[in-house]
């Protein structure tokens, strides 16, 4: 199979069917195995149940399955002749935000799930409002159980007017509506017979061509040095590879470059791939490079074109969504990790809380309990260089870590 | 020139990412070899992420003693090779020891035997990070897995209280006596394996492709004979051609019957398959959970 790769986030509140989707996409397109058919198959049937409950397939661990909800992002994958999907499935019960901001993060496109007899509900627009803040490029809605509502056309196009009112608020580049039935199978991977007045693409072939490619930033070139490789051998007495992932932009040979936060320039002569040479190189490759010059280069160092540089800053405005059990604190100190770089940050002030059932700005707070999102200002020990997340979220996104525990407490976007 | 990298690329990015992240984050990492081709894939990768210079940590076997013969030459052959450094827990010596106990019976397995033997690994080789070839496709627990999964100090899972993990952000700090489970395929599928496999022509053992063998047919799953088995009385050994699509040990691993003898009919095998990989191990079939208890005590 030759193909790129498709990363897409689900949301959907308890009872919209996510799980059923999921299950449904995974079985119309081949992806479920025998083995796995017959364990659903055999605990549906225990429940009493008369078709297959597909959720089942995706509700990953005991506790969930005793609870029947899912409570953590899972991953699944599947694959068509064109490309291949990685399934972010994340919870939509309301003090789960953190992994739906989880899964979002390495998105490419969110499948947002509407229960076709209710509507836009407040976790539609909590969902949409993720998808907008984590600057997920397309969105597609899908408005489920058509099914319930005798698959007619008048209910499809009010919760479309619905969401598009909404929308206008948010900042999503592309959103697209596809009614569907994820239980009876309409318009997921096959066509429906039941809604003949949709003329637009099933959902499975909406994925399949959503342009990747298109979404990556080659404009900008940002490499966050990970480590330096020296072999220490006689072959390569002299080497210094910087190894890293290109976060944006395209590298060639010859290119004058500049090391941060020394500023010394040299330029590229050599760019390898492993054991390959490469002329050019660019996002998301691991490769390694060589300079003409031996400048002190280490790890959290970020390497980037002299006529193209970063921000380079202590003070950043951010985005920042909170996932500790003990409430962000204004004034509190954290590490933080951007990038390959590392260090510690306080938070100097919180400029509001988003209130996420009516999406509005609540000023003067100074703490923020788990699942909450605010906009704040934070000064650190070390100078970051960093892009607005909206312009790189490679080099525009960072986390909080809390001391004393050492857990992500705080997932941050620079404004 | 599109600037745009085909799947695999884009996997193989994603997991040298991860190894090099490993080994900058942490002070003591290894690598669990198996001998399986998930983690023959992942030592590929690791000899990829740090070309030119040799791979900086060690491969670290758990040996159970009940290993195919063919599993343990292909181990020693590969170290040779990429000049690495190998060390072996072994699960006898955890079991004379009475760290470990050996199970009786027909289903005798030593599946579990396995953790305290890793444990013990970890913590006599001061190891801060273990990496391993496990992929989320491969089971129901595993889809949850991070790509650096936190233990506690008793070398534990638990799949509610896991970091979230963010972009390409790892939070790999840890309290002394933690350690971490690190995971550079877990995006990958049985096909990417396969055709990755393909693609770069890594040499495999030589019991993933189709030959003769003596083997026993206990329920639906048919087991290569050894002096580990037991036969039960309506059991008989007879000689198939058959050939392993995952590799552990020899009381466990179930064979398929299958003529495929090249990675093309490998990978046509797999496309075909309508069952997953583990579907013949007897180990997950002792429950629905089964994976998910083992995982929670510290297996890989």
């Amino acid at each position: 199979m030759k193909g790129e790769l498709l990363r897409f986030t689900t949301a959907g509140s308890v009872d919209d069917g996510k799980s059923t989707l999921i299950g449904r996409l995974l079985y119309d397109s081949k992806s479920i195995f025998q083995d796995q058919l017959a364990a659903i198959e055999n605990t549906s049937k225990k429940k009493g149940l008369d078709e297959i409950d597909f959720s089942l397939l995706t509700d990953g661990l005991k506790d969930e399955r005793e609870q029947g909800i899912t409570i953590d992002v899972a991953y699944r994958y599947f694959n068509t002749p064109n490309r291949k999907f990685i399934i972010a499935d994340t919870p939509g019960h309301i003090q789960y935000t953190r992994n739906m901001v989880t899964g979002a993060s390495t998105a490419n496109a969110a499948l947002i799930l509407i229960d076709a007899r209710n509507g836009v509900i407040e976790q539609t627009k909590r969902h949409s409002y993720i998808a907008s803040l984590l600057q997920i490029p397309h969105v597609l809605v899908c408005i489920n159980k058509m099914d319930l509502v005798n698959y007619e056309k008048g209910a499809f196009e009010k919760i479309k007017e619905q969401y598009k009112d909404f929308a206008a608020k948010l900042d999503i580049q592309d959103f697209k509506f596809i009614p569907i039935s994820a239980l009876k199978g309409d318009n997921v991977v096959n066509r429906s017979k039941n809604m003949e007045w949709y003329n637009g693409p099933t959902l499975l072939h909406s994925l399949e061509n959503i342009p990747v490619a298109n979404d990556l930033n080659h404009i900008d070139f940002r490499f966050a040095v990970q480590t330096v490789l020296r072999p220490h051998t006689d072959e390569y007495h002299d080497y210094r590879g910087y190894a890293g992932r290109i976060s944006s932009g395209i590298l060639r040979i010859g290119d004058q470059v500049t090391a941060l936060p020394s500023q010394m320039q040299s330029r590229v002569k050599k760019i390898h791939c492993a054991h390959l040479e490469l002329q050019e190189a660019y996002a998301p490759q691991s490769i390694s490079i060589e300079l003409e010059d031996d400048i002190d280069i280490s790890r959290g160092d970020m390497v980037v074109k002299t006529t193209n540089q970063p921000q380079n800053s202590q003070e950043i405005d951010a985005m920042i969504c909170w996932m500790g059990e003990n409430p962000m604190q204004l004034n509190g100190k954290y590490s933080i990790q951007h990038t390959s770089r590392s260090g510690r940050a306080i938070i100097k002030e919180i400029v509001y809380v988003v209130d996420l059932n009516e999406l509005k700005r609540i000023e003067g707070k100074t703490t923020m309990e788990k699942n909450g999102i605010a906009r704040i200002k934070i000064k650190t020990t070390t100078p970051l260089f960093f892009d607005s997340y909206r312009t790189n979220r490679n080099t525009g996104s960072f986390i909080l870590i809390d001391e004393t525990n050492f857990n992500t407490v705080g997932a941050g976007m620079i404004i | 020139m599109s600037y745009r990298l085909e799947h695999l690329e884009e996997l193989e990015a994603e997991s040298i990412f991860v190894l090099r992240e490993a080994f900058a984050q942490f002070e003591n990492p290894c690598i669990l070899f198996s001998g399986g081709k998930d983690s023959i894939v992942v030592t590929h990768l690791a000899v990829k992420a740090f070309y030119p210079a040799k791979i900086p940590f060690p491969l670290v076997h758990i040996d159970t003693g009940h290993n195919f013969d063919e599993t343990i030459a292909f181990r020693d052959e590969l170290v040779q090779k990429i000049g690495a450094q190998l060390v072996i827990g072994s699960v006898q010596e955890a079991i004379d020891n009475g760290l470990a106990q050996d199970e009786k019976g027909v289903h005798a397995t030593r599946n579990t035997a396995q953790i305290p033997t890793l444990i013990d690994t970890i913590e006599k080789n001061q190891f801060d990070a273990a990496m391993g070839g496990a992929r989320r496709d491969e089971e129901k627990a595993r889809a949850k897995e991070r790509f650096f999964s936190h233990r506690d100090d008793f070398g534990q899972w638990d799949p509610k209280n896991q970091r979230p993990e963010l972009w390409n952000l790892f939070n790999g700090k840890k309290k002394f006596g933690e350690h971490f489970r690190v995971f550079p395929i877990s995006n990958w599928t049985e096909m990417d394996i396969w055709e990755y496999i393909k693609k770069e022509k890594i040499a495999l053992p030589s019991l993933y492709f189709s030959h003769e063998r003596e083997v026993i047919r206990r329920g639906g799953t048919i087991l290569a004979n050894s002096p580990f088995i037991t036969l039960k009385p309506n059991e008989k050994v007879t000689t198939e051609i058959v050939r392993f699509r995952t590799i552990g040990d020899l009381t466990i691993t179930g064979a398929v019957e299958s003529e495929a003898s090249t990675l093309d009919h490998i990978i046509a095998e797999v496309a075909a398959a309508r069952e997953t990989e583990r579907g013949n191990r007897a180990d997950d079939q002792r429950s629905e959970a089964a994976m998910e208890e083992r995982k929670k005590e510290g297996y890989f």
